[in-house]
């Protein structure tokens, strides 16, 4: 065979499978939109939460990285942080702890989350938790204390409500809730009161959960993006909802005081984050439509339990790793029915 | 000119338009050659005639070095009395030079007769049928479409005279002719349309009445607004009066079969089954179109229209291509510079085969030659994250990102459970899959796997 590359009337041909156009648009811009989409949430939590939640998010996000250059030195493989997943997962983790963590507690969640969770099972795409929450969870089991310790947020209350009811008293909405269910006096609560707060965001909770407004915000971006679905959010938070509807207390329905109790829910705690940014993570959730549908009702149903019936007042984190563990098996068992799937004319 | 420049006009889908579940827009880039007219290449110095050039077992060449042959000679006949079997024709006058393996569009080395042109473009004897189409009897011009060799010309090449010769049990009651064309850079199909309107649907009439056709559709891109008006105009002729005109929406792979018939008819074609089974038959317009030819005029397919297009390309054409034209020797028509060019690619850009060799021949299935001096795919490629893009848009409802990870873990056993056989390989996966993974690669891999384990067990 004569030398092809330098003969310009026989060139070297590329030769590949089709298809030969491929559209723009890869792994790193997907990052790249939900970082974006986090940023209004963000600046939020500067302001409710100041130079605290500035401090933990770089924190996280440095860790992050540097674990996964640092592993990926040590086994001397090609370092890949140009898909910026890293970064996601720093500030989805940062997001969700209490302003006032030490730095170093918020590094060590950050360095479990890349080094044990995603790339101890092979790294992007391989995971099967949500590292982020992952990360949360080991934080929560090993300081339980400096986990459950809330900030009042500049320009609100840390329970969100304007007035204490006598004899409840807790450092989030949701626990407050809680309290006051527990204590009987649940009637007493002025919910109306606290929904503005739990929307913009002005109550105690993780840095960047307590504004649903803005979380809303970056989801809308990444909506149009096509970055994230509508099922899962809409099955997950709609679950909720519904229960919280249908027990809401008052013994109606249909007027607006029934609504208070499952707009309160949906709108507090790690609920909004978790449902638009967390469970929709596509590598930890499932891939076929009917899979979504269950993986959405999961993640509400088992929110609700432990929300409801369990020791924490808040379920979001617990609801997500647990369904992230079946998601493989949901997708096992929901294979779309194929164009065509049935048997030939006789 | 007016009426052809309408040809991408952006107007929202109206409402009645046809489509299917799933697809993906695509820059068309048709624009470039939708207005241009069809050339006749100029005659090549030589061409390299294929035995294989349709589904099917090759046709066994019948002329020795040195013979002399004419244009529409028959230089190889169809093998045996099976049915899938076409002869093929010489494409020019001259002499024969070899009979022997030659590079194929498939990639491998195929028998082919390559003839020397003597530049006197001598006609053999071509007759058309002894009487007029409507009072020739069926078997008579389906013997004649098989003469002349006519395979489907979409690209796949299925010979056409099987399809028009369905089992008794399988009665067809809806033709389609397939103008669709959604593939980026083509417009044979859409010139051929515009400029051959009349044959077109004459050949149309002729397979409605073999097949006995009640419903007879023309198929065409809604965007593609001149070549409908053209139709429509000669469609309000009472002698068309039994073909519709049916405007699909423009996405892809629209143009598909499958996709095409759920289209029009609702009915979901299956699994491993052909048209026929929802008592449908698709053929492309340029297939009918060489159909009318071959009845009316005795032409067999030695020629066909083709669009040379593709970025490389400073003149990019639609041409009259003789079957076995070398391409290099097309490109070299519209104007390339070799130099630049990276990849060629024999049909669409997203169905078609790339290319290692600049002399394979023009081929009966060949829709467009097309040359890019980029590489689009890229060099990088991620690990799925997931995202779902490829079960959105896949036709075939496939879930295409788990069907390469079972290929590539060796799990024939999951590989055939998701449904790699009923993949159209349309490339609307891996277009989309921002993880960049050559998806279709993995779908031929799988099949070529399914298939051989298959055989294994017969």
């Amino acid at each position: 065979m004569k030398d092809r590359k330098n003969d310009p009337l026989s060139p070297l041909l590329h030769v590949s499978s089709s298809p030969h156009l491929r559209r723009p648009g890869t792994v790193p811009d997907i990052m790249l939109s939900v970082i974006i989409a986090l940023v209004p949430a963000f600046i939020g939590s500067l302001f409710f939460f100041g130079v605290r939640s500035c401090i933990l998010t770089c924190a996280c996000v440095a860790a992050a990285v540097g674990a996964e250059w640092a592993i990926f030195a040590v086994l001397k493989k090609p370092i890949v942080l140009d898909d910026y997943s890293a970064i996601v997962t720093g500030i989805l983790l940062a997001f969700n702890l209490p302003p006032g963590l030490p730095v170093w507690m918020a590094i060590l969640g950050s360095v479990f989350a890349i080094g044990v969770v995603k790339i101890a099972f092979g790294g992007l795409g391989s995971n099967f938790m949500n590292p982020a929450l992952a990360g949360r969870a080991f934080l929560m089991v090993s300081y339980p204390a400096a986990m459950t310790h809330w900030s009042a947020p500049i320009n609100g209350t840390l329970n969100g409500f304007s007035s204490a009811v006598e004899g409840v008293s807790a450092a989030t909405p949701l626990a407050y809730f809680k309290a006051a269910v527990v204590s009987g006096h649940y009637l007493q609560l002025d919910l109306h009161a606290a929904l503005p707060r739990l929307f913009w965001g002005n109550t105690g909770g993780c840095i960047g959960e307590t504004s649903a407004a803005l979380l809303v915000l970056g989801a809308c971006f990444l909506w149009y993006k096509r970055t994230i679905g509508f099922i899962i959010p809409v099955f997950f938070i709609g679950t909720v909802f519904l229960y919280f509807w249908i027990t809401n207390g008052t013994g109606e329905f249909f007027s607006v005081r029934a609504f208070y109790a499952p707009l309160f829910q949906i709108l507090s705690g790690g609920l909004m984050l978790g449902a638009l940014f967390m469970a929709t993570d596509t590598v930890t959730s499932p891939i076929t439509p009917t899979g979504k549908v269950i993986f959405g009702l999961g993640c509400g149903i088992l929110t609700v339990i432990i929300r409801k019936f369990g020791g924490y007042p808040e379920g979001v984190c617990y609801a997500i790793l647990l369904m992230n563990c079946v998601a493989p098996l949901l997708d096992r068992y929901t294979r779309p029915k194929r164009f065509g799937e049935v048997k030939i004319r006789e | 000119m007016a009426e052809t420049q309408t040809y991408v006009k952006k107007e929202p889908p109206l409402f009645g338009i046809l489509s299917f579940r799933g697809g993906v827009k695509i820059p068309l880039h048709k624009d470039l050659t939708a207005t241009l007219k069809i050339e006749k290449l100029p005659s090549p110095p030589r061409v390299i005639i294929h035995c294989a050039q349709h589904m099917g077992t090759p046709a066994i060449p019948i002329v020795n070095q040195g013979d002399r042959v004419l244009v529409g000679q028959a230089v190889a006949e169809a093998a045996g009395p099976g049915p899938l079997s076409l002869p093929v024709h010489a494409s020019i006058s001259g002499t024969i030079v070899s009979v022997g393996p030659f590079p194929h569009p498939s990639g491998s080395l195929m028998t082919a007769v390559e003839i020397e042109n003597d530049g006197n473009d001598e006609k053999g004897e071509m007759l058309p049928l002894d009487k007029p189409w409507k009072e020739a009897a069926l078997g008579e011009i389906v013997q004649k479409i098989h003469a002349a060799g006519i395979a489907g010309m979409g690209g796949h090449g299925f010979p056409t005279h099987a399809k028009l010769s369905p089992p008794s049990n399988k009665p067809i009651d809806t033709l389609i002719v397939n103008g669709v064309e959604c593939e980026p850079y083509l417009t044979a199909d859409h010139r051929l349309m515009i400029e051959k309107t009349e044959e077109l649907l004459t050949g149309t009439l002729i397979i409605r009445k073999v097949l006995a056709a009640k419903t007879t559709f023309l198929a065409v891109d809604a965007q593609n607004l001149d070549a409908i008006a053209r139709v429509s105009e000669l469609l309000s002729d009472p002698k068309f009066r039994d073909i519709s005109l049916a405007k699909l929406t423009t996405k892809f792979p629209q143009g598909g079969e499958k996709q095409l018939v759920y289209a029009l008819t609702k009915k979901r074609v299956p699994s491993g089954g052909l048209p026929m089974d929802v008592g449908c038959v698709v053929h492309n317009v340029a297939t009918v179109f060489a159909v009318r030819e071959a009845v009316c005029s005795g032409i067999p397919l030695y020629q066909r229209v083709v669009t040379a297009g593709g970025p490389a390309l400073r003149s990019p054409k639609n041409l009259l291509v003789p079957v076995g034209t070398p391409i290099r020797f097309v490109l070299q028509n519209c104007a390339v510079d070799m130099g630049i060019v990276k990849k060629i690619v024999l049909g669409g850009a997203m169905t078609g085969m790339a290319q290692s060799e600049p002399d394979v021949p023009v081929m009966k299935s060949t829709t467009a030659i097309l040359a890019f001096d980029r590489i689009d795919e890229a060099a990088k490629i991620n690990s799925c994250i997931g995202c779902g893009a490829c079960v959105r848009v896949c036709p075939m409802r496939l879930v295409p990102s788990f069907l390469a990870k079972y290929v590539d873990k060796n799990r024939t056993g999951e590989v055939k459970e998701w449904g790699v056989l009923d993949c159209i390989e349309c490339g609307a996966c891996a277009y989309v899959c921002p993880a960049k993974i050559n998806l279709v690669h993995y779908m031929k891999l799988g099949r070529y796997w399914v298939e051989k384990q298959r055989k294994k067990g017969l």
